[in-house]
């Protein structure tokens, strides 16, 4: 055993007691003291319903472009060095830097109907603030870095070399990316993805503003939790709040079990 | 199938790593490309390889004119000094490869795939370690993994970079001698880059010296040996 495993161990498991588990067992506690009926009556709403249609939804969304712009940035970033690289890289973490309603702000002001981006597009016929368009477009902005920062170091860490030996083997773009980067790129990949959804779908601050929040139209589940909350209807935003963090729950755990599964590819490869 | 590289000069910044450097390896010959390190070997076997383009020059294979045409059409076995295997795919379908990703039309079955991948692998002797992982095979193994996966295309020429050079004397010794019986059994006109001038005078049919991006002698390891062309050869042959 390393010798201070047992401390650091330790303190590890007190800080995530702490830290995660403790909130969230007020939480099962609070919901668990509902019976079943109420909390099903809590959820069975359509409000609700249609609030968990679209955050489920744009997370989705969200998250899946997320991840193909982060590969490109990624890519253009790990291999094509250009004049203004690092200042670039430095740009992608902003989402986690800024306070994220003013990220909401900045991105309602800038898609507004009469914004910068805003007044053209609607001129196009593409409205985006206060729709559900709106509401992926912030969900990309603060999910972008978890795809561009998972995926950075294990392109860093390809060997061009490998790419060169399939194109001496005949393989095209196309099929050394599907069969030698992707395998590699996978795990990282969707790891990205849970975390810019498990992240999208909890995301409150950057949201709020842009999306306008119309009940059944654009009104997302973190929200109803805090109009619950703010009428005292505490079971009520427990139950949603419940649902929410098992849909979290699940999804990381699926990315471990294929992490785990990925990680000891069963010897032949098909 | 002839190898011919015509005047081929390439720039890294304001460095020539290779100056006019012509050569023609005969059909089934086997050249080693000797030099020290810098001297420009890797690089020219990349340009030939299409991996890189030249400056100036051209790449030529049984006459014909290839400099425009990419890696991937060049029909060019290329062994890489540190092995560059496909790691997350078995023995057998790193070899295999070159085969699976041609187009539909020429594409061989799986029965046929599957007989010339345990003949290859007999003829590399890892007949055993078909379902293995790269990762769990020595380099020497690695080494020869990744000559059949390049033979596995029946390539038209095939170029060596450096191929035992992260191998311990022993094994290296063992598998130059090795590569030869292999070379006179497939004849496959071959270049062969080393650095290391025992293994160049002892396996080569003749022998490029390289130096600064220039030839400084081409002959069979006996003219070298016996008349070295300048005293840089002299020195790095340490022919006293
Ligand atoms: N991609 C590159 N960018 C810049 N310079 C390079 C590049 N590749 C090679 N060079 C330079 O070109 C020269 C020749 O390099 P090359 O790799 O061909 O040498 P080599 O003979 O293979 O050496 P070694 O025996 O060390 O492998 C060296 O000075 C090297 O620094
Ligand atoms: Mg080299």
């Amino acid at each position: 055993m390393l010798p201070g495993l047992p401390v650091s161990l330790g303190v590890t498991v007190a800080a995530i007691s702490l830290v995660v588990l403790l909130p969230l067992s007020t939480l099962v506690v609070a919901t668990g003291s509902m019976k079943g009926a109420a909390f099903r009556a809590a959820l069975a709403s359509p409000r609700v319903m249609a609030s968990f249609t679209l955050s489920l939804g744009a997370a989705l969304g969200a998250a899946a472009v997320a991840s193909a712009a982060g590969l490109l940035i990624a890519w253009v970033l790990v291999r094509h060095p250009f004049p203004g690289r690092n200042f670039v890289d430095s740009l992608i973490d902003l989402p986690f830097a800024l306070p994220t309603a003013v990220a909401g702000i900045t991105l309602t002001t800038l898609y507004g109907p009469s914004g910068w981006l805003g007044r053209p597009l609607e001129a196009l016929g593409i409205k985006v603030a206060y729709t559900p368009f709106g509401i992926v477009l912030a969900l990309v902005f603060i999910g972008l870095p978890f795809s561009v920062r998972t995926l950075q170091p294990v392109l860093a860490d390809l060997d061009p070399e490998v790419e060169e030996a399939a194109a001496c083997l005949g393989a095209s773009r196309r099929q050394i990316f599907l069969r030698v980067l992707l395998p590699k790129l996978l795990p990282a990949w969707l790891t990205g993805f849970s975390l810019a959804f498990a992240r999208g779908l909890g995301e409150y601050g950057s949201v709020v503003f842009i999306s306008g929040n119309m009940p059944m139209k654009t009104e997302i589940a973190p929200l109803l939790i805090m109009t619950k909350l703010e009428q005292y209807d505490t079971a009520g935003a427990a139950a949603i709040a419940t649902v929410l963090l098992a849909i979290s729950f699940l999804m990381l755990l699926a990315l471990n079990r294929f992490e785990a599964w990925s990680a000891n590819p069963t010897g032949r490869a098909r | 199938m002839s190898i011919e590289v015509r005047g081929i000069s390439k720039q890294f910044g304001t460095h020539a790593a290779l100056d006019g450097v012509s050569i023609l390896v005969e059909p089934g010959e086997f050249v080693a490309l000797l030099g020290p390190s810098g001297s420009g070997k890797t690089s020219l076997l990349r340009i030939i390889a299409g991996l890189e383009q030249p400056d100036a020059g051209s790449v030529h294979f049984h006459g014909e004119d290839a400099t425009a045409r990419d890696a991937k059409d060049r029909k060019v076995g290329f062994v890489f000094q540190h092995y560059a295997l496909f790691g997350r795919m078995t023995v057998f379908e790193n070899v295999a490869f070159g085969m699976r990703v041609k187009p539909r039309a020429n594409r061989p079955p799986e029965s046929e795939i599957r007989r010339k991948v345990e003949e290859l692998l007999h003829l590399v002797q890892l007949d055993w370690m078909q379902d293995r992982l790269p990762s769990e095979l020595s380099g020497g193994q690695r080494q020869r993994v990744a000559l059949a996966r390049a033979l596995a295309v029946e390539p038209r020429v095939l170029l060596l970079d450096e191929p035992f050079g992260s191998l311990d004397a022993k094994v290296r010794r063992e598998l130059r001698s090795w590569l030869r019986r292999l070379h006179d059994e497939i004849h496959l006109t071959s270049l062969f880059v080393t650095h290391d001038q025992e293994e160049a005078l002892q396996m080569a049919d003749r022998v490029v010296l390289l130096h600064e991006g220039r030839i400084e002698q081409i002959g069979t390891p006996d003219e070298i040996r016996s008349r070295p062309a300048s005293y840089f050869v002299r020195e790095f042959l340490e022919i006293s």
